[in-house]
């Protein structure tokens, strides 16, 4: 019993670097209705741009904003110059441009910054705050971060105007346009936001799993998993089911012998699949019924 | 009825001018010939480079079948490029089967594997299925990895095979052997997605990727014809990996990550999305541009391919084909005027 409560805290730990990933993948899911397989690439980008400024003797606090911004504007100039030009475009031609851009910054982090893993500092410290080596104060400081993220875009996407015309430009674009949203500037702002909270998730997982180009690869597909079971349509579900996947992760580790450990990558893409064939909406998602 | 696919704007070009259609078995035998006679006096090198993009054309081409003629997307054709791969370096280092068994063997195994993912995969679309495809293409080199069958794997060291002599003691080193193997692998493979395209079952494939609902009140099986398309994709893929294992003679983990996966999936899109020839076009691009990339700066590669695509969407979205049929167009009426002169002289 004191073993499952040790791996369920320490899946707790990991399982924020997933929620955060969930959440910047359900930001733009919400936005555009795709999955954004450059998202983890974008995250990475914004973290080297973090650790460059820091290099050049920012101090953290203001590196981890000024990132932030420069994530938010890169996200939007993305969508306005690649994304907006072929809005009507098929899917197809959606996944070769999340393709284009994936290859396109991984190969430029790598031209740039080189593919040698490089330390990132951790603005909590790094002593353990419950028990020994169970909950680091990174750890705790990661969920905390999490935590506040959700509730500001929970009071962004309730309370505030910019945040409901998003939604309604998501949910029924021509209604939306007919009561005066500028609905392709809200799939911008969507993008800008997404990039942001990436920024954000790449900058609290790199302490974690150290920065280099390739580094996001992995988490992108647990951020996956994460949002996808917890449901598409909804950030609380992203965050729950990225703490679930790191919950789940760990236990198979510690439970089930050779897979657990070895196979972890081979659980996400289980998780995946599953959750999309049982029960597509996910723990907190909207169904989603189209007409056949 | 749909007209716009690359391949129907092609025959409608071909058939414009007749006068080309004689040409056509004449240029196909000269192309042939000349083929067949190139590895004799080229480096061993080129020819080996040559072989691995016919191979790549292989790979490319089940891509393409299942997302050019089935609608369907994958990420993770990868996966089925290892697991092809696998099974014949496990067959030729375990099982001392002879080379050229193992590929049948190889496709059987992922026709199996693709029609088994397919199975689920098929209830989901679009971004859906790039998702789980993209999860197991993540997911591949950590199941290479397996210890438990480690013994047979190789684990993350691999398995180095032999390349195989030419047989009968025909006077041709390994490389040329290995070139004409291929080349009469690609040839196989291609006549029969030309069949398969054309044939009653290719009909409903595309008709699956037209209109699903009108596909399903003509009375076509969906799931069982979209897995079986999964499924004979894989197929391809998986004999390609099996070529790929014997001509570069080692099969590791570590070559079959998700980068493989996103090489196969620029192929396909540069050679142009549901037009069979397109496939050589990919992968003379994927073969030979990253070489001239890596020639101006290292790890460019991936950045040129990013901004190829990119190109290719905004500028010409059937890749390849398209460009063909604007060159063909452009020309079209110097045919016909070459036709007229002709016609006059008789």
């Amino acid at each position: 019993m004191d073993l499952f409560i040790h791996q369920v805290l320490a899946g707790l730990a990991t399982g924020a670097i997933y929620a955060c990933m969930a959440l910047a993948v359900v930001m733009i899911y919400q936005a555009i209705d795709h999955f954004n397989f450059a998202q983890g690439e974008m995250a990475m980008f914004s973290t080297f741009i973090a650790w460059q400024l820091m290099e050049w003797g920012f101090p953290y606090w203001a590196a981890f904003f000024l990132t932030i911004a420069i994530s938010f504007a890169a996200g939007v100039a993305i969508e306005r110059s690649i994304f907006r030009p072929l809005h009507n475009a098929p899917v197809m031609s959606h996944v070769v441009l999340f393709i284009a851009i994936f290859v396109i910054i991984n190969s430029f982090a790598g031209f740039i910054w080189d593919f040698n893993i490089k330390s990132f500092p951790t603005p909590f410290g790094t002593r353990p705050v419950l028990g020994q080596g169970l909950l680091s104060a990174h750890d705790a400081g990661m969920i905390a971060v999490v935590l506040i993220l959700l509730l500001l875009l929970f009071v962004f996407f309730r309370y505030t105007r910019v945040g409901l015309s998003m939604r309604a430009a998501a949910a029924n674009p021509e209604s939306a346009q007919l009561v005066g949203v500028r609905v392709s500037w809200m799939l911008a702002l969507g993008w800008g936001m997404a990039a942001a909270v990436g920024a954000v998730a790449g900058m609290m997982i790199a302490p974690v799993v150290f920065l280099e180009p390739n580094m996001m690869l992995s988490i992108l597909l647990y951020g996956f998993a994460g949002a996808v079971v917890g449901g598409l349509t909804s950030p609380l579900g992203a965050v729950i089911g990225g703490f679930s996947v790191g919950v789940i992760e760990n236990l198979a580790g510690t439970f089930i012998p050779y897979i657990g450990r070895e196979m972890k990558l081979s659980i996400a893409l289980a998780l995946i699949v599953a959750v999309l064939m049982v029960k597509p909406s996910g723990l907190l998602g909207r169904k989603i019924v189209s007409r056949v | 009825m749909k007209t716009d696919t690359p391949k129907d704007l092609l025959d409608a070009t071909a058939a414009r001018s007749a006068s080309s259609r004689n040409l056509k078995p004449l240029i196909g035998m000269v192309v042939l010939v000349a083929i067949v006679a190139a590895p004799l006096f080229m480096k061993n090198f080129l020819i080996f480079q040559l072989t691995l993009a016919m191979i790549w054309a292989i790979a490319i081409l089940g891509l393409n079948l299942l997302t050019g003629f089935n609608g369907q997307f994958s990420l993770g054709h990868g996966a089925f490029y290892a697991v092809g791969a696998y099974t014949t370096a496990i067959l030729m280092e375990h099982g001392g089967v002879s080379y050229y068994w193992t590929i049948p063997a190889a496709g059987i195994v992922c026709f199996i594997a693709g029609f088994l993912f397919g199975l689920p995969a098929l209830r989901l679309e679009g971004t859906y299925l790039a998702l789980a495809t993209f999860a197991l293409a993540v997911a591949m080199p950590q199941i290479l990895k397996f210890s438990p069958y480690e013994h047979w794997t190789g684990g993350v060291q691999g398995i180095v095979i032999l390349k195989p002599d030419a047989p009968f003691g025909i006077p041709i080193n390994q490389d040329q052997w290995l070139f004409y193997f291929t080349l009469f692998i690609l040839i196989l493979m291609f006549a029969f997605a030309y069949n398969l395209v054309g044939s009653r079952t290719g009909s409903a494939i595309k008709a699956i990727r037209d209109n699903p609902t009108a596909a399903k009140a003509m009375g076509i099986n969906l799931s069982l014809y979209k897995s079986l398309t999964f499924g004979v994709s894989a197929l391809y893929t998986g004999v390609a990996g099996a070529l790929s294992a014997i001509v570069v003679q080692f099969v590791a983990p570590d070559s079959f990550t998700f980068a493989l996966s996103v090489i196969l999936f620029v192929g396909l899109v540069i050679g142009g999305v549901g037009w069979i020839p397109g496939a050589f076009f990919g992968a003379l691009f994927i073969m030979f541009v990253p070489h001239l990339a890596e020639g101006i700066s290292k790890g460019l590669a991936g950045a040129v391919f990013g901004f190829m695509l990119i190109a290719v969407i905004f500028l010409m979205p059937s890749g390849a084909a398209g460009l063909l049929k604007f060159v063909l167009d452009r020309l079209t009426p110097v045919r016909r005027w070459i036709g007229s002169q002709s016609r006059r002289r008789q």
